[in-house]
């Protein structure tokens, strides 16, 4: 994308804005409208990949260790993977708890 | 050669369709506009029109399924009235927002309730602000020929948005009446195949109709408002064209005898035509009135109105729609929001009538125009005449 969202004009707009970068959704930053974050004790984790199935978003993914964890690029906060998870594994926490 | 013949205007316009060479109709059955896409069906299962007939479940599908066809390219059309209008609101919005060049001809018929099947302009004015353009007809040959300019506005790479032609339930639906339906080749010639820029193409993929963060909304919104009004001009260009082509002339507002007319009356529509017998018998009678007609709804021809009365001391406008509550009958509303800054203009007085189906005659236009002139010289404390109602 030329320029940003905020700084096209509306002569920049294609004709009916219509989108022509397919997947330009993946740069749509939706980690911005949490409120809660995620947290883990992975040493409860069976890998079972269960929170990343429920994920409404489909931002949890295995880190290098082989643990589910969400991209808070894109996680939401919405807690579903925390009330999923059976090894209590994931908390979640207000974001402006450390 | 052209020949007149006498045939009913929904069969006629849906033969217009058919010279157009649409490619795909999504429609739902509804009175009454139901001859229009049944005709058309017919066309399709004969062979003699090589279009995608989609006989949906609703509305709502009918103008969702037409998004999919104009997207992809393809001439679309389809057909409503009244509560089929209504389910089709929010679909409306989307089609003009993606600058969809969808053609739609409205059956004008009120809406419920209480249920009425007949005609009245409440589907178009609940429609007002869907950003489509909107143009009325007032008999079978207009309905033919705007149907054909409907397309070519439309799809005019400049302007590239859906169109409606709105033509009074039963009064035209119905009613047979003769015209001169163009020739093939001459439609053909005039009306060339669409081009839609950035059409649905594996290839070449795009996303359509995505959502638009505060960011942008406003931007989208006023490139829409410069598109249709910009619009304007090659609406004029288009009826100029056909004009040349075909030998009839349409014009944002129509005016009828207003040369040195202190009085004008305005509706639109059918009913116009029985104005213009009013207007006469009365200038026969030695009155100075006269008519004028939107046929421009959308985008809205201010300079045109604002032209047309610049001679008269008083216009009278029959709404044959009601703002419930309201401050008076939605072109009334417009008209004078349309005055309201200029130095001299004219009093509009305006009345509703003419709903769900009731006649006006010509006695009966007679009669509201010489109580918009009384009402203009002594004043009233209405905000608008509801004409013809049972005390």
């Amino acid at each position: 994308m030329a320029k940003s969202e905020s700084e096209m004009t509306w002569k920049d707009l294609e004709i009916g804005c219509i989108c022509t970068e397919p997947g330009s959704a993946s740069q749509y930053q939706s980690g911005g409208w949490r409120s809660q974050r995620p947290t883990y004790n992975f040493e409860r984790c069976i890998k079972c990949g269960l929170c990343s199935m429920y994920c409404p978003e489909g931002c949890i993914h295995q880190n290098k260790d082989g643990y589910f964890e969400a991209d808070l690029y894109y996680c939401k906060g919405c807690g579903i993977c925390a009330k999923e998870c059976w090894t209590k594994v994931i908390k979640m926490v207000e974001e402006e708890e450390k | 050669m052209t020949i007149r013949v006498g045939v009913e205007v929904s069969i006629a316009l849906a033969d217009a369709v058919k010279l157009c060479n649409a490619d795909v109709i999504a429609a739902y059955p509804i009175t009454p506009q139901t001859h229009i896409v049944e005709h058309l069906a017919e066309l399709v299962a004969n062979g003699e029109l090589d279009a995608e007939y989609v006989p949906v479940e609703s509305e709502h599908s009918a103008m969702s399924a037409c998004l999919g066809s104009s997207a992809m390219g393809a001439r679309t059309f389809t057909a409503t009235s009244s509560q089929g209008l209504a389910l089709m609101n929010e679909v409306l919005w989307v089609a003009s927002g993606m600058r969809l060049p969808i053609v739609m001809a409205v059956a004008n018929r009120a809406l419920s309730s209480p249920l009425s099947i007949w005609g009245d302009h409440s589907d178009v004015m609940s429609v007002r602000d869907t950003g489509w353009i909107q143009i009325f007809v007032e008999n079978g040959q207009q309905a033919v020929d705007n149907t054909i300019c409907a397309f070519r506005i439309a799809e005019d790479n400049r302007v590239l948005l859906p169109t409606m032609v709105h033509l009074d339930g039963f009064n035209l639906t119905h009613v047979i009446e003769p015209m001169v339906m163009p020739e093939e080749s001459a439609v053909a010639q005039f009306l060339p195949p669409l081009k839609f820029p950035l059409p649905l193409n594996p290839d070449k993929p795009v996303a359509m109709g995505d959502f638009g963060p505060p960011a942008i909304f406003t931007e989208a919104k006023w490139a829409q408002e410069v598109n249709i009004e910009a619009s304007k001009k090659v609406i004029l260009e288009v009826w100029d064209e056909f004009y040349k082509a075909f030998g009839r002339r349409y014009l944002p507002v129509e005016k009828y005898r207003t040369e040195g007319a202190k009085t004008l009356i305005l509706t639109m529509g059918s009913f116009s035509e029985t104005a213009s017998l009013a207007i006469d018998e009365l200038r026969s009678e030695g009155n100075d009135v006269g008519q004028i007609s939107l046929r421009l709804w959308r985008p809205f021809p201010f300079d045109e109105l604002r032209q047309a009365v610049k001679e008269a001391d008083t216009l009278v406008v029959l709404d044959r729609a009601l703002s419930v509550g309201g401050p008076a009958g939605p072109v009334a509303s417009e008209i004078k929001s349309a005055f309201y800054n200029m130095a001299k203009k004219p009093k509009v007085v305006s009345f509703v009538g003419g709903l769900g189906g009731r006649d006006i005659t010509v006695n009966a236009f007679k009669d509201i125009i010489q109580k918009g002139i009384d009402i203009a010289r002594t004043g009233t404390k209405n905000e608008y005449e509801f004409y013809g109602v049972r005390e």
